[in-house]
């Protein structure tokens, strides 16, 4: 049934959208309103707005102090090759699930999923142990392995729901005209579920970039990523919300320039399936 | 070549035997129809002749040569599904050219059966369009195109016609049964439609729960149902069944007569009420009630029959156009 739009729910409805949105945009503001704030005006009371001395000191002093490269670096390594990894060994697993499903794919899916649901720390002590024992602790292959596992059922769920749209007679077709599973593969399946393809590893890209606890947990001083770099300002020489403020923004704008560019194929990819 | 057996094939899912054991023999170059309402078996038994889905028992013999366990792109065989399965990603040209590249044809060769391909099935001006911006015929004569490229030993058709227009319809099926006449490969369709089947079969393949009820040409099944549901499903409209006293004056527990075979007669045996006509202009069926035979006669009287609704009417069947069945629906004499 269509509902008719009224100019004044119109304007209702944008003020709500723009309220919302602007909520959850808040704490990013402020953490990039802080870097560029003196210290002391970082603990102003009343906070400071828009009216204090804009400085970029807390940026110099950040990268004095460490070298935000070599965090960022290995963001870039970690996030990326546990993506790649992750969507090698995703395909494969959704398509036999979407294509040819046996009695036990819905209970496989599920159970995969629930895994998400068990709490990280359940499995820190038997996953150092393991790091212990093979070498891993504070490596790069060994945070890609983990950042793969965790975020693996994501990756399969969301390819699965990609697959699962694509007509199944359409790869039928293909096979009577002579495709073999290759080719399948190559020339119907994959051009056809670019877009979902695409959408998933730019999600999984952002999941692996903001994880924290693993990345904290398992790394020291070599293979440590940003979020590494941000907790380093957080404690050991107490509290400075300025350059606390300034190593976030820095640690969050590849990820958050990422996102602007790719917002319409994020938002399509995590829509598409629900609408038909 | 298309010579197409089947023997002793069975079909299951699970516990559930889809195609009892089936015996069949296609011949080449002809157009077998497989028709029954939904849920026969039909388009299940194409799928299996295609390879799309496995035989649980039996063989399938291609030209001589057992292919029951030959994978469907080795088969040579080309199918169009009803819901075309064009490949949205790909042009026209590279739709229709995808089985050849698949082949490993020269790139001259794939070039020139396109183009020819195109020209006989009218879709020159629309190569290097997407199947997303054609019309619902156009799709269809694609998803031909990509069949006939490839000189195929059989096509199998799935429905092809049900997703296009009453009026496109018409136009597709003598489109297909000209290419039959021009190709003269062997083409299995399978249709719910009797009207399809009629008008395009050389030979035709009545099935219900996955056993054949009859097989034979048109006008054999038409003239000559071997039972009741035969007779009821060939034939529009339907023919009429009537069975007690007056089946049994013709020494059969049913008869059927179909409504052509009734005539308007003042001296007629039959007598009834006048229903609703529908008139075609060349034809009208009318429902006729309180006939003390059936809850309802369909009779096909002339066009402009003058006949009005809650009239009152005399009939008379054809007597040599009678049709009869004993209490297990099978055809006596």
């Amino acid at each position: 049934m269509a509902r008719s739009i009224t100019p004044r729910r119109k304007i209702l409805t944008t003020a709500a959208a723009w309220a919302v949105g602007i909520l959850i945009f808040f704490p990013i503001y402020w953490t990039i309103l802080t870097s560029f704030k003196t210290e002391a005006q970082a603990i102003n009371d009343p906070p400071l707005f828009l009216f204090f001395d804009w400085t970029l000191e807390n940026y110099s002093v950040v990268q004095e102090r460490s070298d935000y490269m070599r965090f960022l670096w290995n963001s870039l390594i970690v996030a990326g090759g546990s993506t790649l990894l992750g969507i090698l060994v995703a395909v494969p697993a959704a398509w036999s699930m979407a294509f040819v499903p046996s009695r036990r794919t819905k209970d496989v899916l599920l159970w995969m999923l629930s895994t998400k649901m068990l709490p990280a720390v359940g499995v820190l002590y038997p996953i150092s142990l393991i790091f212990v024992r093979f070498g891993l602790l504070d490596t790069r292959a060994g945070l890609i392995a983990v950042l793969m596992l965790v975020n693996l059922p994501i990756i399969v769920w969301m390819l699965y729901t990609y697959f699962k749209e694509i007509p199944g007679e359409i790869l039928e077709a293909a096979r009577m005209d002579g495709a073999g599973l290759k080719e399948e593969i190559l020339h119907v399946l994959t051009p056809m579920a670019v877009p979902g393809i695409a959408s998933t590893i730019l999600l999984n890209v952002i999941l692996a970039w903001n994880e924290a606890f693993w990345t904290l947990n398992l790394t020291a001083a070599k293979a440590a990523p940003l979020t590494a770099f941000i907790a380093s300002y957080s404690s050991p020489e107490g509290l400075f919300f300025a350059k606390l403020s300034a190593a976030s923004t820095m640690a969050i704008a590849p990820i958050l320039i990422l996102g602007w560019f790719s917002q319409k194929q994020l938002v399509r990819g995590l829509t598409f399936g629900a609408v038909k | 070549m298309g010579r197409i057996a089947l023997n002793g094939v069975t079909k299951s899912f699970g516990v559930t035997e889809v195609i009892p054991p089936l015996d069949l023999v296609i011949e080449d170059g002809e157009f077998t129809v497989f028709v029954g309402p939904s849920g026969c078996g039909k388009s299940t038994l194409l799928r299996l002749i295609a390879g799309l889905e496995d035989t649980t028992s039996g063989r399938i013999e291609i030209d001589g040569v057992d292919a029951t366990g030959t994978p469907p792109a080795k088969r040579g065989l080309a199918m169009v599904f009803q819901s075309y399965a064009l490949y949205p990603h790909m042009s026209v040209r590279r739709n229709i050219a995808f089985p050849l590249r698949m082949a490993g044809l020269d790139r001259a060769e794939i070039d020139r059966r396109v183009t020819e391909a195109a020209s006989a099935l009218n879709l020159t001006d629309h190569l290097d369009r997407r199947p997303g911006q054609l019309s619902g015929g156009q799709r269809q004569r694609v998803a031909i195109g990509r069949a006939i490229v490839r000189e195929p030993a059989a096509f199998l058709f799935d429905e092809p016609l049900s997703n296009l227009d009453a009026a496109l319809r018409v136009g597709m099926r003598i489109e297909i049964s000209e290419l039959h006449g021009r190709l003269a490969t062997t083409m299995i369709y399978v249709t719910h439609d009797q009207v399809e089947a009629m008008t395009m079969a050389d030979r035709i393949v009545v099935l219900r729960a996955g056993l054949i009820e009859q097989v034979g040409s048109p006008l054999e099944l038409y003239r000559e149902p071997r039972n009741l549901f035969v007779a009821g499903f060939i034939g529009s409209p339907r023919m009429n069944f009537i069975d007690g006293a007056s089946a049994r004056e013709h020494g059969a527990a049913t008869i059927g007569v179909r409504p052509e075979h009734i005539e308007i007669d003042p001296d007629g045996p039959w007598e009834g009420r006048i229903g609703i006509g529908e008139h075609l202009g060349s034809d009208t069926f009318l429902r006729v009630h309180d006939t003390g035979l059936a809850d309802t006669l369909t009779v096909r009287a002339g066009g402009e029959v003058g006949l009005k609704t809650g009239a009152r009417a005399r009939f008379r069947p054809m007597p040599d156009k009678i049709h009869r069945f004993d209490e297990g629906g099978a055809r006596i004499g």
